[in-house]
């Protein structure tokens, strides 16, 4: 059973760092086919990391060892954030270790080191894009957290595996605080993710970045590790989500072995096909937000992860009731 | 329309050019009283250049273009002190002066007095005591001089840093260096520096032919190619007594109507996806991808580039070419109206169009604006309706302009323009004449001045030219819109924030290339 639960969580590791690349490739892939542009190749993300691995690492002279430590610490922060969300199964021994919040808490610990990074060789862009970087991410954290307390107040549980064990047993439960949640989440999702309408992923315009901003000095190997570790935080996003408001298929605390792990993958396949179709189409339909409109779009999440409180509360709704 | 024969009290001959131009002679304190009152009657100033004329009569000449209601006044002052040559600086009366006075020290070594003396063009490129536009400068045993720090002008205050940007950038665009003073993300003041591309174009021009100068100032900025050469055309056939075919003209016309096309769609795509909205990029793309390739099919080049030559255009229409193209236009039509809905009724895009960079029409009318973006600002000026040229005086443009001076304003200026082109095209194809597309042109006499001013998608680009003996060319200046729209960026952009910059610059889409000379 020990080993069992060790092998689910390996595996589960080993999925995230593997795919993570190709969800950014299926995005990228819906967004030019909703653009009418011939799509780049599925496979294109990976292609981008060999050619990355590949390069000689070049250094600014007054790079301290943070900034080149920094790429190993986002991928590990990445790595064992993924370990720590369900995505596809709940027996995860590692998942006691911490919960939700202890998650916020990692993403909040690769933010910082990226930002103290990008400040450390002292370009211009640098500076700007950490400055913005560290609004954004003040405003997105207490938006999260009241997503989370949604679903913690559901099941009375931090952890999201015991999160979607909860929806596994009760799901009878359709509670219209969800729906405020579920919302809210996305508008986070998106923000916390560099993505259209708070940042522009594909942009060459150095002013208008706030992720790019950060990595403009990073090349090669480093680069590459930074690329993983953002398109790996996409990928545990996603699966957040999956785990708070489309938990089926996950492989639940006591379901056998191989059977429920191969529909839980191609659940989750089937899930980030979706997602993969919602994100492009968000993006394409979208604007790019002017900067000051970030504090407002930021806020409506943390009201509207708020209401959903509100409405849990006054309906009085709970798994436990 | 003839020009009277005196401007003010000064004497003025013609000068041979496709607008209403005049020739004046202003030494001394008539210089300033000639520009004094040419602001209060209104006029803009066009350029503003130098020749070194040492070898015909022991002076410096400095000539100055203003745009006026009636045409084209170029006054001109011989400056006789040859060891310290300098003239009364225009940069009070006219704040589009002060560029061009400091790049013509830089290239020619007279010093306009009383205004900024900080270099524009030379960029330690040479050294500080050689001009390479004076006839006895050397090329051949020039060294590029150190590094030299640039004073920007500093801005104090509580908080206030700085964020230097440029000249290499992100993005494949062209080099130039932005100052920004912010507090946060607001912009307290923006100072360009400019000139990382400056190629010689005068000094190149006067080791050329007659027959040849339409190709360099073709190429002097990529995008307005079929402008800058019918700028050269107009002023050597001007100065040859050469009468270009009709339906050469009529061919210029529909080239410089698709020139601007192709910039406008280029650009309003690239306004989609510099405020995050990809989809307008990817249409506008294949818009302007049609046009082109429509171009390279019946004008013989994608971007036009030396379809124009003197005496007429380099190749008449093939068989398919006016079936072609009247298949291409209500496709674009369709298209342009169909993305204007799109755009008007996006909510995300609007709010970033509204209001960023503002352009006020009293601003913009002091400064001295030119051209789309002047048009932008309520002020409206476009050569080809208030001095038309053939075939432009047939065709009756319609002018058009905007109100607010911002980033929407100069939107929408562009899709009322790429419709107003469009209809000037199908007229154009319409009406087309019949007979030769070229003729041939004479030997110029020498020591005659030429002008060609020519409406191009950006505004007005002018070329002013000297002949030599035996067809060779004295002297050229060129001149781009550019130079007076770069400063009006400065103003535009106060009070906006740092990451909308990239938008309100697309929004100019001004010439570095051209600028710089």
């Amino acid at each position: 059973m020990r080993t069992i639960s060790l092998l689910r969580q390996l595996s589960e590791v080993v999925l995230a760092i593997g795919i993570a690349p190709l969800f950014v490739g299926w995005i990228a892939q819906c967004r030019a086919w909703l653009q009418n542009r011939t799509a780049p190749p599925l496979l294109q993300p990976y292609r981008v990391l060999r050619k990355l691995f590949h390069k000689d690492a070049a250094l600014a002279t007054d790079a301290s060892p943070l900034f080149r430590s920094t790429p190993y610490v986002l991928f590990g922060t990445m790595v064992l954030a993924a370990a720590i969300i369900p995505s596809i199964a709940t027996d995860l021994p590692f998942a006691r270790a911490a919960d939700a919040i202890a998650l916020i808490g990692l993403f909040a610990t690769a933010r910082v080191f990226l930002s103290l990074a990008a400040m450390d060789i002292g370009t211009a862009f640098g500076s700007m894009g950490a400055r913005r970087e560290m609004m954004i991410g003040f405003l997105a954290e207490p938006a999260l957290l009241m997503v989370l307390f949604n679903a913690f107040l559901l099941f009375g549980s931090t952890a999201l595996p015991s999160l979607v064990d909860g929806y596994a047993t009760h799901h009878s439960v359709v509670d219209p605080s969800v729906i405020f949640a579920a919302i809210a989440f996305l508008m986070v999702l998106l923000a916390e993710n560099a993505r259209i309408p708070i940042d522009n992923p594909a942009t060459h315009l150095e002013l208008t970045m706030i992720h790019e901003a950060m990595l403009l000095e990073y090349s090669a190997r480093h680069l590459a590790l930074v690329e993983w570790a953002s398109s790996l935080k996409l990928f545990n996003y996603a699966c957040i989500g999956f785990a708070l408001f489309l938990p089926w298929g996950i492989a639940i605390h006591g379901a056998d072995g191989g059977a429920a792990m191969l529909i839980a993958v191609a659940a989750l396949a089937g899930k980030l096909v979706l997602a993969g179709i919602g994100l492009a189409l968000i993006e394409s339909l979208s604007a790019k937000l002017r900067l000051f409109r970030a504090p407002e779009y930021l806020a409506i999440a943390f009201l509207l992860a708020v209401l959903g409180l509100l409405a849990h509360l006054l309906l009085g709704t709970s798994a436990h009731a | 329309m003839p020009m009277q024969s005196t401007i003010f009290d000064l004497a003025a001959t013609p000068l041979p050019s496709n607008v209403p131009a005049i020739r004046c002679e202003a030494h001394g304190d008539a210089w300033l009283r000639l520009a004094e009152k040419m602001r209060a009657a209104g006029s803009r100033l066009l350029t503003l250049w130098g020749t070194d004329d040492r070898d015909r009569d022991a002076s410096f000449c400095i000539r100055a273009a203003w745009l006026t209601w009636e045409g084209v006044v170029v006054a001109e002052q011989r400056i006789a002190d040859a060891e310290d040559p300098s003239y009364p600086s225009l940069a009070e009366l006219f704040p589009a002066a002060s560029r061009l006075q400091r790049a013509v020290y830089d290239l020619l070594g007279v010093r306009a007095n009383g205004a900024d003396t900080r270099g524009w063009l030379r960029h330690s490129g040479w050294p500080e005591n050689v001009f390479p536009l004076r006839r006895d400068f050397d090329a051949t045993k020039q060294d590029a001089a150190d590094p030299e720090p640039y004073p920007f002008v500093p801005v104090e205050g509580d908080g206030v840093h700085e964020i230097a940007v440029g000249p290499v950038h992100a993005g494949i665009i062209e080099p130039g260096h932005f100052r920004f003073s912010v507090v946060g993300e607001k912009v307290l003041r923006l100072e360009e520096r400019l000139g990382y591309t400056h190629k010689g174009v005068a000094k190149l021009f006067q080791t050329m032919r007659q027959e040849d100068g339409h190709r360099l100032a073709a190429r002097l900025s990529g995008d307005s190619a079929v402008a800058f050469s019918w700028a050269w055309c107009a002023a050597q056939e001007f100065l040859t007594q050469t009468a270009c075919p009709p339906r050469a003209t009529q061919l210029r016309a529909l080239a410089l109507e698709h020139e601007r096309l192709a910039n406008h769609l280029g650009d309003l795509g690239a306004l989609g996806n510099d405020a995050g909205f990809a989809f307008g990029l990817t249409q506008f793309s294949r818009m302007k991808e049609h046009l082109l390739r429509a171009n390279c099919e019946v004008f013989g080049a994608r971007y036009l580039m030396d379809y124009i030559v003197p005496g007429g255009v380099a190749q008449n229409l093939p068989q398919h070419a006016v079936g072609r193209l009247a298949a291409l236009y209500p496709l674009l039509d369709e298209g342009t109206r169909a993305m204007r809905a799109i755009y008007d009724e996006h909510a995300g895009v609007q709010d970033r169009f509204r209001g960023a960079g503002r352009l006020a029409r009293d601003c913009a009318e002091q400064r001295g604006a030119l051209g789309m973006a002047a048009r932008a600002s309520g002020i409206p000026c476009d050569l080809r309706v208030d001095h038309p040229w053939p075939p432009y005086d047939a065709l009756q443009p319609r002018m058009v302009t905007g109100t607010t001076g911002d980033v929407a304003a100069r939107v929408q200026v562009r899709f009322d323009e790429i419709l107003e082109s469009l209809r000037l095209c199908r007229s154009l194809l319409q009406g087309l004449s019949h007979g030769p597309v070229c003729t041939e042109v004479l030997r110029w006499a020498p020591n005659r001045i030429g002008l060609g001013l020519i409406e191009g998608w950006r505004g007005p680009v002018m070329i002013a030219v000297e002949t030599g003996a035996n067809g060779t060319i004295r002297s050229c200046h060129t001149h781009d819109p550019s130079v007076q729209n770069w400063p009006l960026l400065e103003h535009a952009i106060l009070g906006n924030i740092v990451p909308d910059f990239p938008l309100i610059n697309k929004s100019f889409n001004l010439s570095y290339s051209g600028q710089d000379g």
